[in-house]
């Protein structure tokens, strides 16, 4: 594992919830959307909060995949799951939300669950099948 | 009685969310793995030969696919079910079953760290619901 890809899995974990979050932050500007007027949603493309949660969720999915072509599902795993940690933390100390003592000891295992994945191998090696080995020879060429 | 068979279409359609979002888990974990090092191929090829290995890649549709049931099957199960129930049931089990399939079907090395760590991400997000 080499510093940029800790920085990719690092983006993985950071840009969904922060994508979530600038399309909820969007959404909460447009306001309610009825199905008379179901248009609206195409120009809500168009404002810059939803405009960025979009791009942070392609980047999600760019660098969800770019992983994934790196090191095993189960290693890429509990890294996504880290984004609620990241979710209650901006709950906590952005939108000034109470966390109860349930949710900071979700907060411990899923943070305990990165930590033990993180100190283990990245990749399960398989062996490609390869030609078949042809039999030992002599000088003289005699099979041994 | 009718309380019983909400229950069962409740756990029926967490269940459909968790297969489908499995199956699409480990179909695109798949086809990463046989796609190769995206980073290797980015210097080979450049982006462009990059998005084009993913994008013609059968295994990859499949995938995106199964997600895309798994979404639906969502909106489906929050028509009938609390989101409070829903989403902290269908994330942490589908952890589980993507270490099972990623066992099963990726012959990934699920050892006894990587066992402990779905079960700790599988425990904190039911905790984290509450």
């Amino acid at each position: 594992m080499t510093f940029r890809r800790y920085l990719v899995l690092a983006f993985v974990t950071v840009s969904a919830p922060l994508g979530d979050s600038f399309l909820d932050k969007g959404m909460k500007q447009i306001g309610p959307v009825s199905l008379a007027h179901i248009t609206t949603l195409f120009h809500a493309v168009a404002t810059p909060w939803i405009a960025g949660g979009i791009l942070l969720l392609i980047g999600f999915f760019a660098s969800w995949l770019t992983a994934l072509s790196w090191a095993d599902l189960t290693y890429v795993l509990p890294m996504t799951s880290f984004a609620n940690v990241i979710v209650a933390l901006l709950a906590k100390f952005w939108r000034h939300e109470n966390i109860s003592l349930s949710r900071w000891l979700g907060i411990f295992l899923i943070t305990a669950a990165v930590g033990f994945v993180m100190r283990g191998p990245s990749y399960t090696e398989h062996e490609k099948p390869g030609p078949a080995r042809a039999p030992a020879k002599s000088p003289e060429g005699v099979c041994l | 009685m009718a309380l019983h068979h909400t229950g069962l279409a409740n756990a029926a359609s967490i269940a459909s969310i968790i297969v489908a979002a499995t199956t699409g888990d480990v179909l695109i974990a798949s086809a990463m793995r046989q796609i190769g090092d995206l980073d290797e191929i980015k210097a080979h090829s450049g982006l462009i030969g990059a998005i084009k290995a993913v994008i013609t890649n059968a295994r990859f549709f499949c995938g995106v696919t199964a997600m895309a049931v798994s979404f639906f099957s969502l909106l489906f199960a929050l028509s009938h079910a609390d989101l409070s129930l829903v989403a902290p049931a269908s994330a942490s089990l589908t952890v589980v079953t993507n270490t099972i399939a990623a066992k099963i079907f990726l012959k990934e090395d699920v050892d006894k760290r990587r066992w402990i760590a779905a079960l700790c991400v599988c425990a904190g997000v039911v905790l984290l619901a509450h």
